[in-house]
């Protein structure tokens, strides 16, 4: 290239991430250019790559990459609505649809990709769309207005995007396609299915293996989707998601070389078959290969810049591993997930009950990652990734790196990375950078991402970005800190000392002395937790009543539109006609949905914050206590039948299940609590998946610890078997008592015993023969809060005071107009934001009381 | 009491101030929700080195899309006073309305003052 005396003519054809990576790099090399950027749609650049955020609240404004300001900043001429229709390589012209003729000395064509739109009779009717742009944002989330049921055809990464916008809209979501798996380009068939089984769970149904023929008039919705297999599915929207192809008209039209299949011809340098002519991004063919990513279409903008500007810079293909979150599930596939290398061997591991699975692709000689697919958990994919791209050569048991927790996996720290490596693929930037821009004075992941503009792009590397910003910053002497939070500088269990030794009865107080600044969401509730385990006094006292979390003010369970639920205590499980009417006649009056749990009682929902008093009212008058479901605290002992009635119980599990219930409810905890009885070894009542599990024997009772359900479910262990009942509540207090007392913040009683140095024997140990002669001290402390005891709800209805906390409105009493419930099999529920946007004819107004 | 005047400087434009209620309606270091000109605001008292300032922002969760600021959690980051919202967590700067998770996402704050035991809102 020669140096340049007037002004390069540098057109671009399109703006989308890649054409606008392009201007921004050119104008950035300082060359003596002048830059026209020619637009086809009425908006400049913006992030595809967070497309579905639109549907989550983002507007066009927040997706948007620069402004026509910032563009006439940088000097570059930018036209809008300019849809280039023909070049004339013999005389360096673009003509546009509108007539318009820019001359140029080099031409780059940006101009993307479009949505493959399967040829099936009927895909041109209005609710069949795509997904690609911000106008087919506009017409989905019209379509959603007037629809129930959303299919999406194509189970690809961006359908499954597509799908999660269609779900968050509030429709009916299915996925539909042709192959035998859900992302079947990243996926192996195993990682496929477990994938599907994920997205099932969250409520999308996925039909695999449908190859849809035609799309009728439906019968109970808008269409009717035909399969060749001769099942239908019926749906009000179709969303196209099929893959997409190069927009190449310009090239096909102007001769310029094309691949067999589309896609225009261009070398190591981003030149297609005319000198003068670049094309990057996903109108590009390199190699034979579409590259549909963001990434290696930034690689080829700066490639093309570099040619431009004299430079050597040459594009050498891309890494096309990928991470994300779809729905919420983790997903990550490597390099060869197929496979498809000679003599590749693989490693796999599948987790069926927790959703996880994890192949390891490596060469013959099992020294190197060829590649990986990751469904379920994600966490070592940065390392795995680092492994395939530097060539970094395996420890002896490769299967450790995918296997779970297992000690004896070498972690590859950030320490074991080349300064090479690269971190951030999108932004290309090394470890090398990110250590020079440390040592240039960044102090923090905030500082480095501003310096160096790593995990800008996609924001896929953002763990690692940390993971090697602490390491260096931990090599250069700044300090990890273990503090509960920025408020004070100890963990729970030191907090909770503080507390006990100084007899410390207020936040205030505490702050005062050993914290700093006004505290925080972290520590006012773990201090009201401690305050009240050491005290149990009345939590909405005036100064606990700013501790604690929202639910815990207001005695329920805040939902998603602001609204609680209520669930009074059912000891055991056991209740009365009587009171199975009231709870009746309550939900009838207050137009609650009723749901019974898996806890053994019966939840009230879509409580408004002002009606929740009279509920209570009504509700205690009737004998009901509070639940304590809002806190972390004892929830429910759930108890089978027992001896009472059944043919095989043993011993009175209910009569039990009532009584240990009634002691410990109340008790405050690091986290909730849940105890279970059975009268028989059958375990009609899972005490084994409790943290505290009793099941009855022919000579008394057997007690299980630490178990819980939930994410993580643990089995409880067994901890002394055949105890009388006055034992049995003894070894409970001791346990409860000191997992109150020295568990961290939100630990449950399984990681806590896990935790102790010793586990399960060591916790035998001390309650069981008092090893820390701690015991009388436990016992006596479980007595003063058993006597404290007090229901809440009874305290705060009779106290006009606290009542005043119920009211939506200071000065007025007026309801809040955005709670609105739409009908669904016979009873409330939420209205979703489209239902609230579609007018109000169909909402069942609540009742005013 | 003492009052945090928080005049936005980019509404140079006199406010209204609308009366919503006396201070010892008002709960320190908690908040309240007022109804002002259809607007729902939410109010929170905090006392900051012994001293009680009163703040004001829009009621309304951008993010969790109700009306549930005014239960969050009171409490500071790096000094400034913040809620975090109730629903899910993210805070908002009681003096700006700045959200400190999301850049581009904020809440209204209003201008707020007592004179004597009454407090007023500006919109």
């Amino acid at each position: 290239m020669t140096s340049l005396d007037s002004k390069t003519q540098i057109v671009v054809v399109g703006n989308g991430m890649v054409g606008h990576h392009f201007v921004e790099q050119l104008h950035q090399s300082d060359a003596n250019v002048e830059i026209t950027v020619l637009c086809g749609e009425s908006r400049l650049a913006y992030d595809r790559v967070y497309l579905s955020s639109f549907f989550s609240g983002a507007s066009a404004d927040d997706l948007a990459l620069t402004t026509p300001a910032q563009y006439a900043e940088w000097g570059v001429n930018v036209v809008t609505n300019a849809l280039v229709t023909d070049i004339d390589r013999d005389n360096n012209k673009v003509t546009t649809s509108e007539g318009q003729v820019f001359s140029y000395d080099k031409l780059v064509l940006a101009t993307g990709s479009y949505p493959f739109v399967p040829p099936i009779p009927g895909n041109d009717q209005e609710h069949c769309l795509v997904y690609r742009t911000i106008d087919d944002l506009l017409a989905i989330e019209a379509s959603a207005t007037v629809s129930k049921v959303g299919v999406v055809v194509g189970g690809g990464l961006l359908g499954l995007e597509a799908a999660n916008a269609l779900k968050q809209a509030g429709l009916d979501t299915h996925v539909v396609e042709f192959a035998p798996q859900l992302m079947a380009v990243q996926l192996d068939q195993a990682g496929g299915n477990v994938l599907k089984d994920k997205i099932e769970a969250l409520g999308v149904t996925v039909h695999t293996q449908k190859a849809t023929q035609t799309i009728e008039a439906g019968d109970t919705c808008r269409y009717k989707m035909v399969f060749a297999d001769g099942t239908a599915l019926e749906t009000d929207m179709i969303l196209f998601s099929a893959g997409i192809r190069p927009s190449d008209q310009l090239g096909r039209k102007s001769a310029l070389t094309l691949g067999e299949r589309g896609g225009i011809v261009i070398d190591n340098h981003c030149v297609t078959s005319d000198p003068n002519i670049y094309a990057v991004g996903e109108c590009a063919l390199w190699d034979n290969k579409i590259f549909g990513l963001v990434a290696p279409g930034y690689t080829m903008a700066r490639t093309a810049v570099s040619h431009i500007t004299g430079g050597d810079a040459e594009f050498a293909g891309a890494d096309m591993s990928t991470k994300l979150k779809l729905m919420g599930v983790e997903v990550g596939s490597i390099g060869d997930a197929h496979e498809r290398t000679d003599g590749a061997l693989s490693y796999t591991y599948l987790n069926q009950p927790e959703g996880v699975y994890k192949k390891l692709v490596v060469d013959s000689e099992q020294k190197y990652v060829l590649g990986a697919v990751l469904v379920g958990d994600t966490s070592d994919y940065d390392t795995l990734l680092q492994y395939a791209l530097n060539n970094i050569e395996l420890p002896e048991h490769p299967e450790s790196l995918i296997l779970p927790s297992s000690d004896a996996a070498p972690a590859l720290g950030a320490d074991a990375l080349p300064d090479t490596a690269s971190i951030c693929s999108c932004l290309n930037v090394t470890k090398g950078d990110i250590v020079s821009a440390i040592e240039g004075g960044c102090c923090s992941v905030g500082d480095v991402k501003g310096e160096t503009k790593a995990s800008t792009g996609c924001g896929g590397c953002a763990a690692l970005l940390k993971n090697v910003v602490d390491s260096e910053l931990e090599k250069r002497g700044v300090e990890v800190s273990k503090a509960i939070c920025e408020h004070f500088n100890y963990t729970r269990q030191e907090l909770f000392h503080i507390v006990k030794v100084n007899g410390i009865r207020t936040f205030d107080e505490l702050l005062e002395q050993h914290g700093e600044g006004l505290g925080c969401e972290i520590c006012k509730p773990a201090v009201g937790s401690i305050l009240a385990s050491v005290y149990n006094d009345y939590i909405l006292k005036a100064s606990h009543l700013p501790l604690q979390d929202t639910n815990d003010i207001y005695l329920g369970n805040m939902q998603k539109d602001g609204t609680y639920s209520v669930v009074p205590r059912v000891p055991g499980g056991e209740i009365t006609p009587e009171k199975l009417i009231l709870l009746g006649e309550v939900a009838k009056e207050y137009n609650l949905y009723t749901k019974i749990t898996g806890g053994q009682r019966i939840d009230l929902f879509g409580a408004r914050v002002e009606h929740l008093p009279d509920i209570w009212e009504k509700l205690v008058a009737g004998g009901f206590e509070t639940g304590h479901a809002y806190a972390k605290a004892l929830r429910t002992v759930k108890s089978c039948v027992g001896s009472t009635w059944c043919r095989y119980g043993v011993q009175d599990s209910v009569g039990t299940a009532i009584d240990l219930e009634n002691r410990y409810k109340g008790l405050r905890a690091p986290h909730k609590i849940k105890f279970a009885v059975s009268g028989c070894t059958r375990e009609c009542a899972e005490a084994q998946s409790k943290d505290i599990g009793v099941i009855a024997t022919e000579q008394g009772w057997n007690l299980y610890v630490c178990g819980n359900g939930g994410m993580k479910p643990r089995h409880a262990d067994l901890f002394a078997t055949d105890l009388d009942t006055e034992t049995l509540i003894k070894y409970i207090d001791r346990v409860l008592m000191f997992y109150v007392k020295t568990a961290d913040r939100l630990q449950r009683t399984s990681v806590w015993m896990d935790n102790l140095e010793g586990g399960l024997a060591y916790l035998q140990d001390v309650v069981i023969n008092d090893a820390l002669g701690i015991n009388g001290e436990l016992e006596a402390q479980m007595d003063a809060v058993v006597d404290a005891y007090q229901c809440e709800w009874k305290t705060t209805i009779e106290n006009p005071e606290s009542r005043k906390r119920f009211r939506q409105f200071v000065n007025s009493n007026a309801s809040d107009t955005n709670i609105q419930f739409v009908s669904e099999r016979g009873q409330v529920r939420p209205a979703t934001e489209a239902e609230k946007v579609a007018g109000k004819d169909q909402f069942i107004p609540v009742s005013m009381v | 009491m003492s009052a945090a005047q928080n005049v936005m400087a980019s509404e140079p434009q006199q406010v209204q101030w609308h009366y919503v209620c006396e201070t010892n309606d008002l709960v320190t270091n908690s908040g309240v929700c007022a109804l002002v000109d259809s607007q729902q605001v939410a109010i929170f008292s905090l006392k900051i080195n012994g001293e009680t300032q009163v703040f004001a922002i829009s009621n309304y969760d951008p993010i969790g899309k109700a009306n549930v600021l005014y239960r969050g959690l009171l409490g500071s980051i790096g000094g400034a006073p913040v809620v975090a919202s109730p629903l899910y967590k993210e805070h908002y700067f009681l003096e700006t309305g700045l959200c400190k998770e999301h850049d581009d996402v904020s809440v209204t704050a209003y201008a707020v003052k007592v004179e004597g035991e009454k407090v007023f809102v500006g919109v």
